[in-house]
């Protein structure tokens, strides 16, 4: 099911948390809405499952108008952060329960809702587990119980708000390659809340970043990866380093010296993003130089503060773990990949 | 304190000994030596005796009457009590915080002036009484009056013992349920209720437990007309004054007997619903 976000405007008591929001959620795929805390993610999220009313805007699911449908009647799978499960319910009364309270019309026999929600805790690789309580189990468990439950009812969008951030790191790191497999053997229109970059990165077909209640970027994980379009998607997806120079004559200037990279035609302040990894260490003069401030190692590769010039510019590179730079001594290097952004 | 040490558990809480040994001192003297002295006393007219004094036509009507009362007034404040619980902690509005802190009130009135009051409204010729006096309905000096008064004094218990734990229900659980497809009615049903039966169960005791020891307020509004309106409290106050103590104590040993183990019941259904529900751990 495609969904379908038009100019949506969310104001809580008259303190706007979105901005004229736009964006288009392609049938089947995963994707993930991130940004720091208060950048109105999790409100996009709850606007779409109709958990909140929007102040203006649209919503649609495929070619349907569903602005004005209650929670209930959108169909629609939620997953709490907190697990939110049914704590006097067993395992498998909480997968069946969104059956169970279909009307009579609509509600399978009791015979099929018991079997379905087996089949669901298989899915969810609990089997065996159907008739203990919530509070028996673990957090990554209860994680898994609130997923079964979500697509006992087959929804047409699947809604996750932070489903990992309870967990521990090793958990999360599993259930991650766990929901990407579930995403793909059932296919359902996945929409995630994270505020963390590498689970976004290593889950979603798509990002949509999002930043103090306005959308700064949609795309591929390595389109947004590789070319940011703005300052904050930069910092905030990704380590980076950032300088302020000066863009004259079709150089980049760095206080008084040029550092041998050449700009685009816009002339005056600017502001220099690049990888710490995506450096490469230059011999010469016409390169950005400095000394060693602080290094530490990080997994393979030995993070560096270098000091440049006198006006206490610092910034972060990537030197090899064995490279013998030691504390004070000089290094010039060049970016390799690098974007400019106005000041 | 030799004999304790296996029950000791590790810990980095000190004083086991200390703080063990003043509960169970402060407990027998507090509540264990007069009760004990109660049943004593009650004893004093032997096996035969007892059981003559208790199975008295009117003292077994009164205990009836205590019993009754107290049990359809105790459902019918956790009915109610919840429903106040719910507004108060659910919703906001002008003047919240008064009628929050006048479900307080039957605690701090003293209850002869709750039963007097109770008594002018609900005679013949009072405020609500003159109303349902036609109608052949009589409330005052009848067990529903008893059972009115109880439900006054027992109101606080049930909504003080429900407020926090609405509270602290997570609205995100009744949000999953409406996203599940349930309806209000059923999300209140099979979600918020279901959740809070171990509070409920609580207020429900200790309303209970209120009512049947309430003496008070129940004998201005009771009438006090023995086989029909007449409290076990009342008769043993009217054995006293028959200086007829042994009597007394009988009547008091059987109603304790009784709602000790009413109260007992109670608790093993909430360690039940507790250890089942996750609560406490």
């Amino acid at each position: 099911m495609e969904v379908r976000v038009q100019n949506v405007r969310k104001e809580f008591d008259r303190f706007p948390a979105l901005h004229d929001v736009s964006l288009d959620i392609v049938s089947g795929e995963l994707i993930a809405l991130l940004g720091p805390s208060g950048s109105g993610k999790t409100t996009l999220l709850r606007l779409i499952a109709g958990l909140e009313r929007p102040t203006a805007g649209r919503i649609f699911f495929g070619d349907e108008d569903a602005s004005e449908k209650s929670v209930q009647e959108r169909n629609i799978g939620f997953v709490f952060q907190h697990y939110a499960l049914f704590r006097h319910m067993t395992i498998l009364e909480n997968v069946s329960f969104g059956l169970k309270v279909r009307p009579r019309s609509t509600r399978p026999p009791a015979g099929e809702i018991r079997r379905r929600a087996l089949e669901l805790l298989d899915l969810v690789q609990l089997s065996g587990l159907e008739r203990r309580y919530p509070n028996q189990l673990s957090g990554g468990q209860r994680q898994r119980v609130a997923l079964a439950r979500a697509l006992a009812i087959e929804p047409r969008v699947l809604l996750l708000d932070e489903p990992f951030g309870a967990l521990d790191a090793q958990v999360r790191r599993e259930l991650r390659k766990w929901l990407r497999e579930i995403h793909e053997r059932t296919g359902h229109t996945t929409i995630f809340v994270t505020h963390d970059q590498e689970e976004a990165l290593e889950l979603a077909d798509r990002l949509c970043v999002m930043s103090q209640g306005r959308i700064e970027q949609v795309g591929t994980p390595d389109s947004v990866y590789d070319s940011p379009t703005s300052p904050f998607v930069f910092g905030f997806i990704g380590e980076s380093s950032e300088l302020a120079v000066n863009v004259e004559r079709g150089d980049i200037w760095l206080g008084d010296r040029p550092i041998g990279i050449a700009a685009g035609d816009n002339q005056g302040p600017a502001r220099l993003f690049f990888r710490p990894h995506d450096i490469e260490l230059v011999e010469g003069d016409a390169a950005l130089a400095g000394v060693v401030a602080s290094s530490r190692r990080v997994g393979g590769t030995r993070r560096v503060e270098l000091e440049l010039g006198g006006a206490g510019h610092r910034v972060e590179i990537d030197l090899p773990f064995d490279h013998p730079a030691g504390e004070r001594s000089r290094i010039a290097f060049r970016p390799k990949r690098w974007q400019l952004f106005p000041a | 304190m030799k004999g304790f040490g296996r029950f000791r558990q590790p810990s980095v809480i000190p004083g086991f000994g200390l703080t063990l040994g003043f509960t169970i001192t402060y407990f027998s003297l507090i509540i264990l030596v007069p009760i004990t002295a109660l049943v004593l006393r009650s004893t004093g007219l032997g096996w035969n005796g007892f059981w003559a004094a208790a199975l008295d036509p009117r003292v077994l009507a009164s205990l009836r009457t205590s019993f009754l009362t107290a049990l359809i007034a105790a459902g019918i404040n956790v009915v109610f009590g919840t429903l106040i619980a719910w507004v108060l902690v659910r919703y906001r509005f002008p003047g919240r915080r008064i009628f929050d802190a006048m479900v307080d009130l039957p605690f701090a009135l003293p209850t002869a002036v709750a039963g007097i009051a109770l008594t002018a409204i609900y005679a013949p010729n009072g405020f609500v009484g003159q109303w349902v006096a036609p109608l052949g309905l009589r409330i005052a000096y009848t067990p529903i009056g008893i059972t009115i008064a109880m439900i006054f004094i027992g109101l606080p218990f049930v909504v003080r013992t429900i407020q926090p734990i609405l509270e602290e229900a997570s609205k995100e659980v009744e949000e999953a349920s409406a996203t599940l497809g349930a309806s209000r009615l059923q999300t209140i049903s099979r979600v918020l209720l279901p959740s809070l039966t171990p509070a409920i169960l609580t207020g429900f005791a200790l309303a209970f437990a209120r009512a049947v020891g309430e003496y008070g307020s129940v004998i201005f509004i009771a009438g006090n007309i023995p086989f029909v309106s007449e409290i076990a409290p009342l008769l043993i106050v009217i054995r006293l004054e028959e200086f007829n103590y042994a009597g007394a104590a009988v009547i008091a040993t059987v109603m304790l007997a009784i709602s000790f183990l009413m109260l007992f019941v109670i608790n093993l259904i909430q360690a039940w619903s507790r250890r089942r529900y996750g609560y406490g751990s």
